[in-house]
């Protein structure tokens, strides 16, 4: 689809805006509708935008499997990390009070925030693994 | 009045799009119509009032699923082969299945009833104290991330394995490749 | 939709019956996991429509708020999307290795070169 003049240049204007989009949806997420799947799935869409335009050899120069590999299990690790570093702090498996002893709401409010973001990392990677893999053999 | 008509169409839209999905022949034209139904299913879920859960749904339902079936289906190079129209004892056990789940909602209480069992119990805690506990105005995020953390940690443990199973499955190196052709 | 009674629910029911028919009487693969997508979407709708509170508003705090929908069906069913989009994946990849050996996607064809002799 490359040679389309006006898919090319559409998909260039807008994949920046999804990925901003994206990266919103997962920040704001405590406040309006949204969080870590969604932004995620978001996330991993205007890459799969950029696949179907440009191609599968410019998307592997992007973001080849070499990284989208260790991104899918990197957010998990945030995710149970912020659980061990609780414990670490003296409380329970993901007691989010103890990341800010002195004012346990704002740790709560951090360790949500910080568990959102470890979701929507892993849940974006996957997303685009899942759709590498699918159309692995319609690579030229 | 409005609200009649707007769940008179989705619902009829529903069950249109549904049939339509499972009897066209055609495979791609059967994705495109789970497409709508997903889309058709946020709209409910939006009119429901619950607007994370028809977030993702648009997103992951009517975006992701659709990507990977039309992506399926470049390879599954036929259509569906013709069949007989119903197949009758299918038909019969759904009939009967069907009729048990009808059997069961008898039971249950008033559409929308606010003394409902399921909104007595932690719902009312969790709405009361989710914002002072935890600052955060989304009660879905912060029963998601802190209140229910253990099953969101596994969820994501569980996406995390459909990633490594299609890994498992359809990725082979070149050299792997040759190897069998040889 | 509470001047339906508990006709609403019989149409969400209706919904799942209709996956499931497709799930277990359509030979090819592929419509199989499409009615499986049906079934899995239609019961999400029973849950979030057992949570709806009349009058409430999106769980999301407001402060002209009366009345909150209950916020929990809300969390099981994100949750139940998300591993329901993951099944989607594992099952497509699994059509698209049997589609690999076999040739083809219509179960019957499958279980006949399954029973060739000599195999």
């Amino acid at each position: 689809m490359k040679e389309n003049l006006i898919v090319r240049e559409a998909a260039r204007l807008l994949i920046p805006f999804i990925l901003l989009f994206g990266f919103y949806v997962i920040a704001h997420g405590e406040i309006s509708p949204g969080g870590g799947f969604q932004g995620g799935v978001i996330l991993a869409s205007a890459f799969i935008l950029y696949t179907l335009v440009y191609g599968s050899k410019d998307s592997e120069r992007v973001l080849s499997f070499r990284v989208s590999d260790p991104l899918a299990s990197l957010g998990v690790l945030i995710y149970a990390g912020v659980g061990v570093a609780t414990m670490l702090l003296g409380g329970l498996f993901l007691d989010y009070n103890e990341l800010n002893p002195a004012h346990p709401p704002a740790g709560q409010a951090l360790g949500i925030s910080l568990v959102e973001l470890g979701v929507g990392i892993t849940v974006s990677a996957v997303m685009i693994t899942l759709f590498n893999e699918i159309t692995r053999a319609l690579r030229k | 009045m409005t609200t009649y008509t707007l769940d008179i169409i989705l619902l009829f839209l529903l069950v249109i799009s549904a049939v339509a999905a499972i009897s066209v022949r055609s495979l791609l034209a059967a994705s495109m119509f789970l497409a709508i139904y997903s889309l058709l299913m946020a709209q409910i879920w939006v009119h429901l009032q619950a607007v994370d859960v028809a977030f993702t749904e648009a997103a992951v339902g009517a975006g992701i699923s659709t990507v990977l079936l039309v992506g399926t289906l470049v390879y599954i190079k036929a259509d569906e082969a013709p069949a007989p129209l119903i197949h009758w004892p299918s038909l019969a056990a759904v009939m009967i299945t069907g009729a048990v789940l009808i059997y069961g909602t008898l039971d249950m209480p008033p559409f929308g009833d606010p003394t409902a069992p399921t909104n007595l119990h932690v719902a009312p805690y969790y709405i009361a104290h989710s914002l002072e506990q935890t600052q955060v105005p989304n009660f879905v995020t912060s029963v998601l991330a802190s209140y229910r953390g253990y099953d969101t940690l596994f969820e994501t443990a569980v996406i995390f394995t459909a990633g490594i199973s299609l890994i498992l499955l359809l990725r082979q190196s070149s050299k792997h490749r040759r190897k069998k052709r040889s | 939709m509470q001047w339906l009674g508990h006709y609403n629910y019989w149409i969400y029911i209706a919904l799942m019956m209709i996956g499931f028919y497709a799930v277990i009487a359509k030979p090819n693969l592929v419509k199989k996991v499409i009615g499986l997508g049906l079934f899995q979407t239609a019961a999400f709708l029973l849950y979030i429509s057992i949570g709806m509170v009349e009058g409430g508003t999106a769980p999301i705090a407001w402060e002209h708020a009366i009345l909150y929908v209950n916020p929990l069906p809300h969390v099981l069913i994100l949750t139940a999307i998300v591993v329901a989009v993951s099944t989607l994946a594992v099952a497509l990849a699994l059509v698209i290795a049997i589609n690999r050996a076999y040739g083809t996607v219509e179960s019957d064809q499958i279980d006949a070169q399954d029973i060739k002799p000599g195999r």
